[in-house]
């Protein structure tokens, strides 16, 4: 390795350029964007082909349906990227539904009481599998599946036979009411604001850069000073909390409670959170895919929908795409490296013998 | 260069290898690998971290396939795809890390595969047993073949992998650093089992950093640089410094250039460390401006020491006090707050996220600071990487390169860089130049005497004797997990380092002879 | 850093085998099952002491028996198929479907259907899962929805009915040989023969080193690509396998034959002591667990808990499960580290 640069004292101060590619190959040659411009060509696409698609429906059933789905996913894309999973969710969900159901006909709470009394109880579920994963570490796999079977057992031990339904008119109508004049139901209005929150968490804070080293080595990541157990119990509790706030929304969007509300839906979550290419091994993904990986399930679904499909179609197609994405993702980085990068010096062993340094060169400064 | 490996004329040779070359993307590991080893020789293989032997030999195991280059075993031309296949032509390889399967039993460890059948295919449990126990006892240990490998010493482990390679009956055994790990007795040991296959007329290749060892065990010695071949002579023809200076191209004595530096303060205070299982009752004390360096055989308990002061992992008795104010255990960012920056050991699994980027990474202790009003932006990171990857000489082309990248010794250029950053009143650094090329290594020591020199507190593990004795103002030596010497700079020499270093703990120190001095390890 | 241990006297191998067993994660299960049978035969005799009592007993878990086995091959090589509903499904669609056009067939025919489909949904699992190198837990999962989707598609609302099934094979699903089911017996043939080969045969012992450390194996020279394909192919054929006999045992196939089975099975794997990472575990272990996961089922109403509280006991069970072999793995190495000081 060639010793040039540490010649003399006072070496001259390298420039480094902050990336590698320009900022075109940088934004448009990712996962995430292949992901966006997918929608696009399939909402375009529906948009010409199918009929009714551009009718004022389309997209509010879509955001009402699928608001849940993208609010779970959100707390799951940070759990993913440091390696964990969560299996829990929709039971999460159920548990929540039915709290909030229980309160508000059988004790008549008030819908907000209950909102967050439910939110509440959602978090410690959460906590309770953060507890197990960090801080008994256990397999999140595992305890997760565990707890998929337990919190739904909750959520059908709290409901038994019992019919629950009819929410106070205001609060059943307020997240389906559109929002003015758009084409969007209220819902809309807190799920952006947790997409901007949770964007801004994992991407712009200390915090969200430790998610990422987690994933990619938390033993790195432990001895860099970032707390891998904490971290790791914050987002379970968040999963948790979110997973609860959607489950008061699905009670109340059907006014309704059943034993099996929201069951399934964490397949749904994670196929959109890997299909929108954030890695199952942790460590890489960018919530603007997950967003557009979710929204890509839900366009997919309300145009095949409307072309006439039935549920097992969109059934295949997202099965089709969670195992065509992670075959590509994980081949993509191949390809990735036959692309033209600016060279790379450093890497290449010089073949020169080392120079002998001079003595009396180590006077250059090395700490300020 | 030399002239080639000596022959007999009639049988041809075990294992030859010429200008042999592999890359791994844009980086060469190898140029030109040419190894030639008679039947019935043990040859020896040395060269500098980075020469290349690694990449050698995962050839020869089929890990790897050349890009180029002649390969032949036993007269024909082979090209391994996979390590069954060479397993299959007769070729058994002892790793630097033992990997083992640590769910199964010893004796599963080392036959698998190929465990003794009896009736129906049925595995012969009994057999298998009994054939373990004959392998451990001709090394002359004492395992139970019934145990589970989880849990096991390295020292315990590096035999299995002893046992695994002699087992197979190899016609070429690649030893990479068996020896690392091991005390003065394993070692003679493992030679004489190595001395009988050889007069059996098998071929062996033996990769170590100690010369002592490669004079008393070799017959002929090729040695590396930079990828490349440089020489292959007869051991008893050739000098260790010859050796020595074919090796690095240099002379030696360049390689650690450590100025005077006042010695102040207390920095650290470690008092009556212990942790069940890796180390006990650990005293001592670094000053600032000074360098203590921490010596011992792979395995004694130095890194476990410092990862514990660091908080890392935990301890169950004793205290760590940083300028007089005791540390908590077990919380690395409380450790990093009082001014501890510790280089671990394991550069691509704990010292760097190696998959993320040079910025990243040079910042990711700094960033609490970086940070505005609660939010961290990519720009503030690249702003306040770039000053200290320029003070370092990190050599990247974009700050946003993956560490996996780089070579090294620019890793660890990164890695001091990030804790640089943090400006430490003490640092921790466990083994400082392992696996680095040589032009990095005499950068990296000058810079840690250049530290010192501005009253940092340095602890320096280092396995290399060399480097120890160079660097450290005062040498502290460690043996299964206890302190046994303490040795200031001027009355350091290797005989009384080696000699705490193998003492067990019962037994008085052994007066060092000519014949048992071991270096400890590389 | 010695190696010296202190030798150990030497012991019959009686004494060991019985030391191994009394020390095994499986005797706990065992234990917690024996005592759950007691605890709702107490209560109610003909719990197990009826004709219906004791063939439910052993009938009911034959169907999750089988995938169990099947999952715990899978999961010891550190992967985990979540396809095996959606197999099951087809492959009891498939003998229905061979049986309304065909009501003689005979029933080694219908077996080997099943298997045979089972086989090779598992055969495409494992190519993608090796080929590929991609994790296993997306590929099934993604497996699991185009297959559960293909099968609703071509099945739609179609439901083949006990009156689509020959008597001679309904027959089957009840028919008991010594007052034991035939279908359990198939089960156990399978537990052992399965059980025999992972514990003694060297492409047994492979499949657990495999789990143990993949990299390792790799570097070691095992065919660790063919071993995992052998175990996604063993697996698929046994949910194959669990689709004869839920037809079999139901008289009906419809589009949701076999719904989420898949996490029951994994759990039945986790409660019976297998590590969810591959490397330990038994196959007597997931049997057990599947036999006590169904059984709790049937015995909760019994012991006065309400069956609404049935999900919530299942979920605690794999929790503590799953909690013991993490308190035990850490007493272990606590011994280990402990042993190495007065070495």
């Amino acid at each position: 390795m060639s010793t040039q640069t540490d010649g003399s004292a006072g070496a001259p101060a390298r420039t480094y350029s902050s990336y590698s590619r320009n900022v075109a190959l940088r934004v448009l040659m990712t996962r995430e964007m292949a992901i966006v411009v997918a929608l696009v060509v399939v909402y375009l696409y529906a948009l010409g082909n199918i009929q009714f698609f551009d009718g004022p429906l389309t997209l509010f059933n879509l955001s009402k349906e699928y608001a849940p789905i993208l609010m779970m996913a959100l707390p799951m894309t940070l759990i993913i990227i440091t390696g964990e999973i969560d299996l829990s969710v929709a039971s999460t969900l159920g548990v929540s539904a039915a709290v909030t159901g229980v309160l508000v006909i059988e004790h008549d709470l008030s819908v907000p009481t209950a909102a967050v009394l439910a939110v509440v109880v959602g978090a410690v579920l959460g906590a309770l599998n953060g507890f197990f994963v960090a801080y008994v570490g256990l397999p999140s796999l595992a305890v997760t599946i565990g707890t998929l079977a337990l919190y739904r057992g909750l959520a059908e031990g709290l409901i038994q036979d019992k019919r629950i339904a009819g929410f106070p008119d205001t609060w059943q109508d307020w997240p389906t009411e559109r929002i003015g004049e758009t084409q969007y139901p209220n819902i809309v209005i807190p799920v952006v604001v947790l997409v901007v929150v949770f964007a801004v968490l994992l991407h712009f804070t200390t915090f969200g850069r430790g998610v990422f080293e987690i994933g990619l080595s938390d033993e790195a990541a432990h001895f860099s000073g970032v707390n891998v157990a904490r971290t790791k119990l914050v987002l379970f509790t968040l999963s948790g909390a979110v997973a609860a706030l959607a489950g008061v929304y699905v009670a109340l969007k059907a006014n309704s409670v059943a034993t099996d509300t929201g069951a399934g839906f964490e397949l749904k979550v994670i196929a959109g959170v890997l299909l929108g290419g954030v890695s199952i091994f942790g460590g890489r993904g960018a919530l603007h895919g997950v967003v557009a990986g979710v929204l890509l399930i839900a366009v997919l679904n309300s145009a095949l929908q409307l072309d006439g499909q039935g549920s097992e179609v969109i059934q295949i197609i997202i099965g089709l795409l969670l195992v065509g994405s992670v075959i590509a993702s994980s081949n993509l980085s191949r390809v990735r490296a036959l692309l033209p990068r600016r060279a790379v010096k450093t890497a290449a062993r010089s073949t020169t013998t080392p120079p002998t340094p001079t003595p009396g060169d180590d006077t250059r400064k090395v700490v300020q | 260069m030399t002239t080639s490996a000596p022959r007999d004329a009639a049988a041809p040779l075990t294992l030859a290898l010429r200008d042999v070359a592999k890359s791994f993307g844009a980086v060469q590991a190898l140029k030109s690998g040419t190894l030639e080893v008679a039947p019935g020789s043990i040859h020896a293989l040395v060269g500098e971290n980075g020469a290349g032997k690694s990449t050698l030999v995962k050839i020869i195991a089929g890990v790897h396939r050349r890009d180029a280059g002649v390969f032949e075993l036993l007269g024909d031309a082979v090209d391994f795809g996979s390590t069954a296949e060479s397993k299959a032509a007769g070729v058994a390889v002892i790793y630097q890390e033992p990997t083992l399967f640590p769910d199964l039993s010893v004796a599963e460890n080392i036959f698998m595969g190929r465990q003794p059948l009896g009736r129906g295919r049925r595995i012969d449990r009994a057999r298998m047993h009994a054939d373990s126990e004959a392998l451990f006892a001709r090394l002359g240990v004492s395992l139970d073949p019934r145990r589970e490998a989880r849990g096991l010493s390295i020292a315990d482990q590096q035999i299995i992998e002893i046992a695994k390679a002699i087992s197979l009956d190899a016609a070429l055994l690649v030893m990479d650093e068996p020896t690392a790990a091991l005390s003065g007795v394993e070692v003679q040991r493992l030679f004489a089992v190595a001395r009988s296959l050889r007069d059996e007329g098998r071929a062996l290749v033996f990769i170590s950093h100690r010369f002592d060892e490669v004079f008393d065990l070799c017959d002929t010695v090729t040695v590396m640089r930079d990828g490349a071949y440089v020489s292959t002579s007869r051991v008893a023809e050739t000098t260790e410094s010859e050796i020595v200076s074919r090796m690095v191209g240099r002379e030696v004595a360049e390689l650690f250039p450590k100025t005077a530096a006042t010695i102040g303060d207390v920095v650290l205070d470690v008092q009556g460390l212990s942790a069940a299982g890796e180390f006990h009752d650990i005293s001592f004390q670094v000053r600032s401006g000074e360098i203590v360096g921490l010596a011992g055989l792979v395995g004694a308990g130095r890194s476990e020491i410092a990862r514990a002061i660091f908080g890392v992992d935990a301890y169950d008795e004793g205290s760590v006090s940083v300028d007089g104010r005791p540390i908590a255990a077990r919380r690395p960012r409380r450790a990093i707050r009082a001014g501890i920056a510790f280089v671990p050991e394991d550069r691509r699994q704990q010292g760097l996220v190696i998959e993320g980027s040079v910025a990243r990474n040079i910042a990711s202790i700094i960033r609490r600071r970086l940070s505005l009003g609660g939010l961290l932006t990519s720009r503030a990171e690249n702003r306040a990487a770039a000053p200290w990857a320029s003070t370092l000489q990190v050599k990247t082309s974009a700050l946003d390169m993956r560490a996996a990248t780089m070579s090294g010794g620019n890793q660890q250029k990164v890695v001091l860089a990030k804790w640089l950053a943090t400006e430490p009143r003490l640092l921790i650094i466990d083994e400082p130049t392992r696996g680095i090329d040589v032009g990095t290594k005499s950068e990296v020591h000058r810079l840690l005497s250049d530290l010192a020199g501005e009253g940092l507190a340095i602890l320096m593990i280092s396995s290399e004797l060399p480097e120890v004795l160079g660097m450290a103002d005062r040498v502290l030596v460690v043996c299964e997990g206890r302190i046994t010497a303490d040795i200031p700079r001027e009355e350091a020499t290797p005989e009384l380092v080696m000699a705490a270093a193998t003492r067990s703990a019962a037994t008085t120190p052994p007066a060092p002879t000519a014949s048992s001095d071991k270096e400890p390890v590389a | 850093m010695t190696t010296l241990a202190p030798t150990r006297p030497t012991e019959s191998a009686g004494v060991r085998v019985l030391r191994t067993v009394l020390r095994s994660r499986e005797l706990a299960i065992v234990i917690v099952l024996v005592a759950i049978v007691l605890f709702a035969t107490a209560r109610r005799s003909s719990f197990v002491f009826s004709a219906d009592g004791w063939r439910d007993t052993l009938l009911a878990p034959s169907i999750l028996l089988v995938l169990a086995v099947g999952q715990m091959v899978v999961v010891v090589t550190r992967n985990v198929d979540l396809s095996i509903g959606s197999t099951l499904g087809i492959s009891a669609y498939v003998v229905g479907k061979i049986f309304v056009a065909n009501p003689d067939t005979s029933v080694f025919v219908v077996f080997a259907a099943g298997i045979a489909v089972g086989a090779v949904v598992g055969a495409i699992n494992g190519l993608l899962v090796t080929v590929f190198n991609v994790p296993s837990l997306v590929i099934t999962l993604g497996m699991m929805y185009v297959l559960r989707g293909a099968l609703t598609h071509e099945v739609g609302s179609e439901r083949i009915n006990a009156q689509d099934f020959p008597a001679h094979f309904e027959k089957l699903g009840t028919q008991q040989v010594l007052t034991i089911p035939v279908l359990t017996i198939i089960a156990l043939v399978v537990v052992a023969v399965v059980g025999y080969y992972l514990h003694t045969a060297r492409g047994g012992r492979e499949l657990y080193a495999i789990g143990s450390d993949p990299d390792a194996a790799v570097l070691y020279g095992l065919p660790a690509a063919r071993r995992v394909f052998g175990a996604f192919v063993l697996c698929g054929a046994l949910a194959g396998l669990a689709g004869v006999f839920s037809t079999a045992r139901y008289a009906t196939a419809f589009s949701g034959t076999g719904k989420d089975i898949e996490l029951q099975a994994v759990a039945a794997v986790v409660i019976g002591g297998v590590a969810i990472f591959g490397g330990s575990g038994t196959v007597w272990g997931a049997a057990i667990g599947a036999f006590l996961l169904v059984t709790i089922n049937r015995a909760l109403p019994i012991l006065g808990i309400s069956e609404f509280w049935q999900g919530a006991v299942v979920g605690l069970l794999i929790i503590g499960s799953i909690v013991l072999d993490r308190v035990l793995s850490i007493r272990r190495q606590h011994r280990l580290l402990e042993a190495r000081d007065h070495a």
